[in-house]
């Protein structure tokens, strides 16, 4: 059980260029970063940006890698948080040229790895909860691009229309194999046949892939939204050992 | 290798000295768990310690608090780079736990309900250094935060205060635990950024 995981070998300090910068959402801004050395990344891992300002003082935070796969070029989704430090920089500030240091791969258990090399055929049900949906896009591209067999289900539970992540390529997905599902908490589309609310137990259990097909899942979203999806699912007899999650923010 | 980032200056210029470097203070209480969280009702809560020898002693929830709650008030680091100041905090310390108990064993496996565990050398666990705590900031511990009992380690990044912990497993040799097998350091001191391996 000791053995060393190939990501872990890899962790390291990187510099990475800043190649292209667009607005992903109102409040969010897509990053693709080339990184010289980049050892490529598992779906779903993360990595440390860490930002250096003239007198020294340096600021620190994790995000999750959208993008897979051996490509030295890399993809972040970042939502600014008003109080934030980092995130309003990188939502705001950085620019197409920039420099910025980035450690990683991080992270081997909130991943997900081909059936080609789990030989596990299990379905997997993705539930994320807002800007929680970046390493499911990293995940649901690994899938398409390995042609993987899995079956693979993404819910996506957000306030508005207007703040999902990489719809255009979500939706693209969902044509070629992805079964997704949004929940709408605040605003619904206008032809939405549901009207925009907190999701329910009842509503979860109708978007997910039922326990006696024992799907894994992973659960992406803040710390409130996780616990709530994780004890619904354990209650609607889900295996606790088959739940992955990571959550952002404080109770 | 760092060099300033073009355009940043950073917002919170006061660098409080407490906090290690790489670490940003936070006034709420971020969760991090790798799966669902476990509910334990203190009516079946268990504690066991597992000796090198395969030894092992039991408490019930009422007789390992009985051994003697302490107070403590200490700064918490995550590696997912917060810290938390100045936190107060209850609960038995591991000296109480592990005395009389014979081993000569250096690493210590903690074990928590779920199947998490993380591993710490056994003299980092001892002379007022960790505890089994049941309440922080004045109140029982929400299974959120591992309650109804977790691992207190202060001195080491907060993934090794066990959350759920429900047993110390003494060891020979060390032997990586959960997150240590995916990635993060076996001893885990913030002071020295022991962040990953």
């Amino acid at each position: 059980m000791s053995a060393l995981p190939a990501a872990a070998a890899r962790t390291a300090w990187y510099t990475g260029t800043v190649v292209e910068a667009r607005p992903e959402t109102g409040s969010a801004r897509r990053l693709v970063i080339d990184v010289a050395g980049w050892p490529g990344n598992d779906a779903g891992q993360h990595l440390d940006v860490r930002l250096t300002a003239p007198d020294g003082y340096q600021a620190q935070r994790s995000y999750s890698i959208a993008s897979a796969g051996s490509d030295t070029r890399i993809e972040l989704a970042v939502d600014e948080l008003p109080t934030g430090e980092v995130s309003p920089f990188l939502v705001e500030d950085v620019a197409v040229g920039d420099k910025i240091e980035l450690h990683g791969p991080l992270g081997g258990y909130f991943v997900w790895m081909p059936q080609a090399v789990t030989h596990d055929p299990r379905p997997v049900q993705l539930i994320a909860g807002g800007s929680g949906v970046v390493p499911f896009v990293a995940m649901v591209r690994a899938h398409a691009a390995a042609n993987d067999p899995t079956p693979f289900r993404l819910l996506y539970a957000v306030r508005q229309p207007d703040d999902v992540f990489y719809r255009q390529e979500l939706a693209q997905l969902a044509a070629s194999g992805l079964q997704l599902d949004f929940v709408y908490s605040r605003t619904a589309p206008h032809d939405w046949p549901v009207p925009a609310g907190r999701i329910t137990k009842e509503a979860l259990e109708g978007f997910v892939i039922p326990a006696s097909d024992k799907p894994r899942i992973y659960i992406c979203g803040s710390t409130g939204f996780v616990e709530l999806v994780a004890g619904w699912l354990i209650e609607l007899g889900h295996a606790a050992g088959d739940i992955r999650t990571e959550r952002f923010g404080g109770k | 290798m760092s060099f300033v980032t073009r355009g940043f200056s950073g917002r919170n210029r006061e660098r409080d000295p407490r906090l290690p470097p790489g670490q940003t203070k936070v006034e709420d209480w971020p969760v991090l768990s790798a799966g669902p969280t476990p509910k334990i009702d203190t009516a079946d809560w268990s504690f066991t310690v597992t000796t090198e020898t395969g030894a092992q002693t039991h408490w019930s929830w009422d007789e390992l608090r009985a051994l003697g709650i302490e107070d403590i008030t200490t700064d918490i680091h995550c590696v997912t780079h917060w810290s938390k100041l100045q936190m107060p905090w209850r609960g038995v310390p591991i000296d109480k736990i592990l005395a009389g108990i014979p081993t000569h064993a250096k690493y210590v496996m903690a074990h928590s309900y779920g199947g998490y565990t993380t591993n710490v050398p056994l003299d980092e666990l001892l002379n007022g250094q960790a505890w089994v705590a049941f309440e922080a900031d004045g109140a029982p511990l929400d299974p959120e935060h591992g309650g109804p009992a977790r691992l207190l380690v202060p001195h080491l990044y907060f993934w090794k205060s066990a959350k759920w912990v429900n047993g110390l497993t003494l060891m020979d040799t060390d032997d990586p635990g959960f997150w240590e097998q995916a990635g993060y350091n076996l001893h885990g001191d913030p002071w020295k950024e022991e962040r990953y391996w």
